[in-house]
């Protein structure tokens, strides 16, 4: 006899009522009792020699405590370091936090300024004086890899950080043999992760304890308290990294170090007050980190009955002026570059290219988006050069049911382990996609529309998702012995996904309580210290399997202590919505506080739960020691999960959009996903994820792309400029889940932080490209696909 | 970004009282000109719940009421509300003190995920459920309605069934049946 589980069910957030009273905790909301402000002065070119450096009127402004450069920064003034190192990479060039000599892009730090408030520190770096010797800009992939290119870095020859070269099977043989070969040259447009709260970080130095506190809203606060600690040459314990209520991260804050989070803890040492920088909206587009650009030439070597016997990619990967992040989007496009299908033998390339731009690191998806992009573009081209139905050539060429675990032996994921799929129906995904379009139906009306003039268009794209990267997540679960409560902490950080809910569920499951009497604490170094970050989809599959095998002896203990005060059978101990009792003997029930309180042999009757706990056995009489050897007081457990390989979530997208022909503004009249995400902890959460990112792909589709001229200046850096998706450009989305369970983790989950986004701006493509048929030449291989593009591609020549 | 001219560093020193009334208390604050009022509220008042998203006016993140209108506040320098009556998040809730249904909907409905532009939205949300004005519950109508804050996480999706969901709680769904999900 249990309670129902609250796995797979709609419960409601647990966060929800703290952020919709105005009582979330933001970092600019933490009231930290005399903090000053910090603004940057900033770079406005995109290449240039810094001449000279004059602070001398800045810091005589009344209400100004600190201006430093480079020269005044001590141990700082170093190169940051290299996240993700890789023997491919070998021009590794990552920043300073404030430059030396040179700048590599528009909004790159060259001086910082401590004041009283944010307005004396902005009014004193408008004083400092930088002059600067411009050089030539480099910007743009394929202008930087054009011969003759000035080097963005002295020393890194045409602009190469790595060449990357894989292969699986024999790609040359299948392109030798094959019948027919498609080549497509994609492009993925540059963009922003533009979470609604822009990077905040505050600091506090307590010169008693010599105990440095950092506020920072980061994914990653316990690689952010290694950082400091390692850099400040303090004991890890002496650094505790809070990143509390955090306003979307979406990749962007998952790197370390920017400049100001390294800054803003030094210049709370050095003035013994606290400190915080809270970024602008203009500063997150010029100061945090970009993705997305990628130009894929991508081809597919096929029989004449559409069967794609190989595959060859080469694509240039814009990181921009550096590289602090290693690889990882890259390498995560190359990865997953065959997509769904089976496609034996592959070949795919890669350079990672320098430009005069903003440094680039992973944004949702991950050079997923880029990688579906492509394959996705390339199936369909493929279909229509063959002459067989864009759902028929997909079907052709999906790993079967039978095929998994499927190998692709020669290609390396992010996490350095060979690509290996785990399992799923992807045939089935599609025949759903089917149902729910209707294609014959959709044909029909489709001709009808066009006699009267009208453009409609049905687009599809599959995807592929490895998720649940490792190395490694904690789980810590402890029952409280005053309120009873569960409490839940793991090395994460939350931007939004909803882990107090779905690892309360976990823990409430296991342990046998609701999920709303569960406390799930997270982001406090403070509070639990093992652990990676919140990135790559992973944070269900990683942690909430921890959770689970913590909970799974924090049970075990309750029975055990219970068994003890009842003098009965373990086998016979319920536990049950947060009470422990006899099976059948419900009326002699103890709460988990009881318990808890039991289970640590110091007596003190504060409370009435330990008043009652009490008189199962009086303190003074007992046979040798409280506590067994090996034994510890409390109801509390710590486990770890450490996945063997990567967790392979997959689905298919598909739209039926009204392309206006004289504004090429596009309608979108149904949009389906179809997806598996392995067993579902909480469908609500999943679907909002899901839906989020069908929002987000849909500014990668039609209107984010992060302008830069020839001369390197951000032409859009402001959310007026950048267009995201306002409520009247999403469509209703419509969902429909598959269940595979992954057999990677005991839970069965796989990631879906990322998945809802990754096929979208391919799917679309696909639409539009299918409703403009009669009018374009050729087909649409970039995007944004915006009113103007569109325009030109029906009437390019 | 310095946006700030060095001539308005001199202006910087200039400062006036204001006597404002928030969520039904009365406060008297002297204060820079300059102060926009979200600093303000941020900053002097201590309510925080007011976000800042951009800074000009396009996330509507910092949405309050002024007199009953959405207002953005990071368009506003406090100076302006000088005699006028606000109404923040922190000034929302239903009758006995709970949840406002607009609140419950939004938790209902999963119109919020890293909750940071949801406080405009709520405010954004109650002027126009609060206003006389006949609604349009379609889901254009609705989509067209909250048009002025911008979300990353949530999709918008389940803004949109917050907003009916919220309407029929208050009464204000006469148009409510049009468009429905299906």
């Amino acid at each position: 006899m249990t309670s129902a589980p609250s796995f797979g069910t709609r419960v409601r957030r647990n966060e929800d009522e703290r952020l919709l009273t105005g009582r979330g905790r933001y970092i600019d909301d933490i009231t930290l009792e005399g903090a000053l402000a910090v603004a940057f002065v900033r770079s406005p070119m995109a290449s240039a020699r810094i001449i000279s450096v004059d602070t001398s009127q800045a810091m005589a402004l009344e209400g100004v405590h600190l201006v430093v450069t480079c020269d005044d920064i001590e141990h700082l003034d170093t190169e940051m370091p290299l996240l993700i190192p890789d023997p491919s990479l070998t021009s590794p060039r990552t920043q300073r936090p404030l430059a030396r000599g040179e700048v590599f892009y528009v909004g790159q730090t060259v001086a910082m300024v401590v004041a009283d408030d944010r307005y004396v520190a902005e009014d004193a770096a408008d004083l400092v004086e930088v002059v600067y010797e411009p050089l030539e800009a480099v910007v743009g992939v394929d202008r930087a890899v054009a011969s003759g290119a000035r080097s963005v870095h002295e020393g890194v020859a045409g602009n190469v950080a790595a060449h990357s070269r894989q292969r699986s099977g024999e790609p040359d043989a299948a392109f030798a043999s094959a019948e027919h070969v498609t080549s497509v040259t994609v492009r993925v447009e540059r963009s922003s992760a533009a979470p609604m709260e822009p990077r905040a970080v505050a600091a506090r130095w307590d010169s008693v304890l010599g105990e440095l506190t950092v506020w920072d809203g980061t994914q990653a606060p316990i690689s952010v308290r290694g950082g400091l600690a390692s850099l400040f040459g303090l004991d890890e314990h002496r650094v505790r990294v809070v990143a509390p209520d955090v306003g979307g991260g979406f990749g962007q804050k998952v790197l370390l170090f920017y400049p100001d989070e390294v800054l803003v803890p030094w210049a709370a040492v050095k003035l013994n007050r606290p400190v915080k920088y809270i970024e602008d909206r203009q500063e997150n587009f010029l100061g945090s980190t970009h993705e997305r650009l990628q130009v894929h030439h991508i081809e597919l070597a096929a029989t004449r009955d559409g069967l794609v016997t190989g595959l060859r990619d080469s694509f240039l990967h814009d990181t921009g002026a550096f590289i602090p992040y290693g690889l990882a989007v890259a390498q995560v496009a190359a990865g997953q570059i065959a997509g769904s299908y089976r496609i034996p033998n592959i070949s795919v390339d890669f350079k990672a290219v320098y430009t005069n731009t903003v440094p680039v690191t992973p944004y949702r998806g991950c050079g997923r988006p880029h990688a579906c992009f492509a394959i996705e573009r390339a199936m369909d081209v493929l279909a229509d050069d063959l002459g067989i139905d864009r759902f028929e050539i997909r079907r052709r060429n999906f790993i079967g049911t039978e095929e998994f675990p499927y190998d692709r032996p020669g290609l390396i994921f992010a996490d350095g382990q060979p690509v290996s799929y785990d399992g799923g129906d992807y045939a089935r995904a599609l025949s759903l996609l089917e149902e729910a379009l209707d294609p014959p139906a959709f044909r029909a009306e489709q001709e009808a529309a066009r006699s009267e003039g009208r453009y409609l268009g049905l687009g599809l794209a599959c995807y592929v998702e490895g998720t649940g990267l490792g190395p490694y997540e904690g789980g810590h679960v402890k029952v409280h012995p005053i309120t009873g409560k569960v409490y839940v902490n793991t090395g994460l950080s939350s931007q939004g996904q909803g882990h107090a809910t779905s690892f309360a569920q976990i823990a409430a499951d296991e342990v046998g309580v609701s999920p709303s009497d569960v406390v799930v604490v997270e982001g406090d170094t403070g509070e639990f210290d093992w652990g990676v970050a919140t990135f790559a989809s992973r944070a269900a599959v990683v942690s909430g399997n921890a959770i689970r095998k913590a909970a799974l002896i924090v049970r075990e203990q309750i029975v055990h202590q219970a068994s003890q005060m009842f003098e009965a059978a373990p086998e016979d101990i319920v536990i049950e919505e947060g009470k422990v009792f006899v099976q059948g003997v419900e009326s002699r029930a103890l709460t988990l506080a009881e318990v808890a309180t039991m289970s640590n042999p110091l007596r003190y009757a504060f409370n009435k739960a330990a008043q009652s706990a009490t008189q199962f056995t009086p303190a003074a009489r007992r046979d040798g020691a409280a506590l067994a050897e090996g034994a510890h007081p409390g109801l509390e457990a710590t486990d770890y999960f450490s996945p063997a390989s990567t967790t392979w979530a997959y689905g298919v997208h598909g739209a039926i959009v009204e392309v206006d022909p004289a504004t090429f503004e596009v309608k979108v009249k149904r949009y389906v996903c179809v997806h598996d995400c392995g067993r579902m902890i909480n469908p609500m959460i999943v679907e909002g994820q899901v839906i989020g990112g069908v929002a987000q792909g849909m500014g990668g589709a039609f209107y984010e792309l992060l302008d830069y001229d020839a001369e390197g200046n951000l032409r859009n850096a402001s959310l007026m400029e950048f267009l995201m998706p306002y409520a009247t450009e999403v469509p209703r989305v419509e969902i429909s889940h598959l269940e595979t369970p992954s057999p990677r983790n005991p839970l069965g989950v796989k990631g879906v932080g990322e998945a809802g986004t990754i096929p979208v701006a391919a799917a679309f493509a696909s639409a539009v490209e299918d409703a403009l048929a009669p009018l374009l030449h050729g087909h649409l291989l970039d995007v944004p696909l915006s009113p103007t593009s569109l325009h030109a591609a029906t009437r390019a020549g | 970004m310095t946006g700030v001219e060095t001539s308005e560093a001199v202006e910087a020193e200039q400062k006036t009282s204001l006597r404002v009334v928030v969520n039904g208390t009365a406060y008297e604050r002297v204060v820079p000109v300059r102060r926009l009022l979200s600093d303000f509220l941020r900053h002097d008042l201590g309510l925080t719940g007011t976000h800042v998203g951009c800074e000009h006016g396009v996330c509507g993140c910092c949405t309050v009421l002024v007199d009953g209108r959405a207002t953005r506040s990071c368009l506003t320098l406090a100076c302006q509300v000088d005699g006028l009556s606000l109404t923040t998040i922190e000034g929302v809730k239903s009758a006995d003190g709970g949840l406002h249904p607009v609140q419950q909907a939004l938790s209902d409905c999963h119109g919020l995920q890293c909750g940071y532009c949801t406080p405009g939205f709520v405010i954004s949300i109650l002027e126009v459920l609060n206003s006389p004005d006949e609604l349009d519950l379609s889901e254009e109508g609705v989509r067209e309605m909250i048009s002025g804050n911008l979300c990353r996480c949530t999709g918008y999706q389940g803004i949109v069934d917050a907003v009916r969901q919220a309407a029929v709680a208050m009464g204000r769904d006469g148009d409510a049946g049009k468009g429905a999900p299906a």
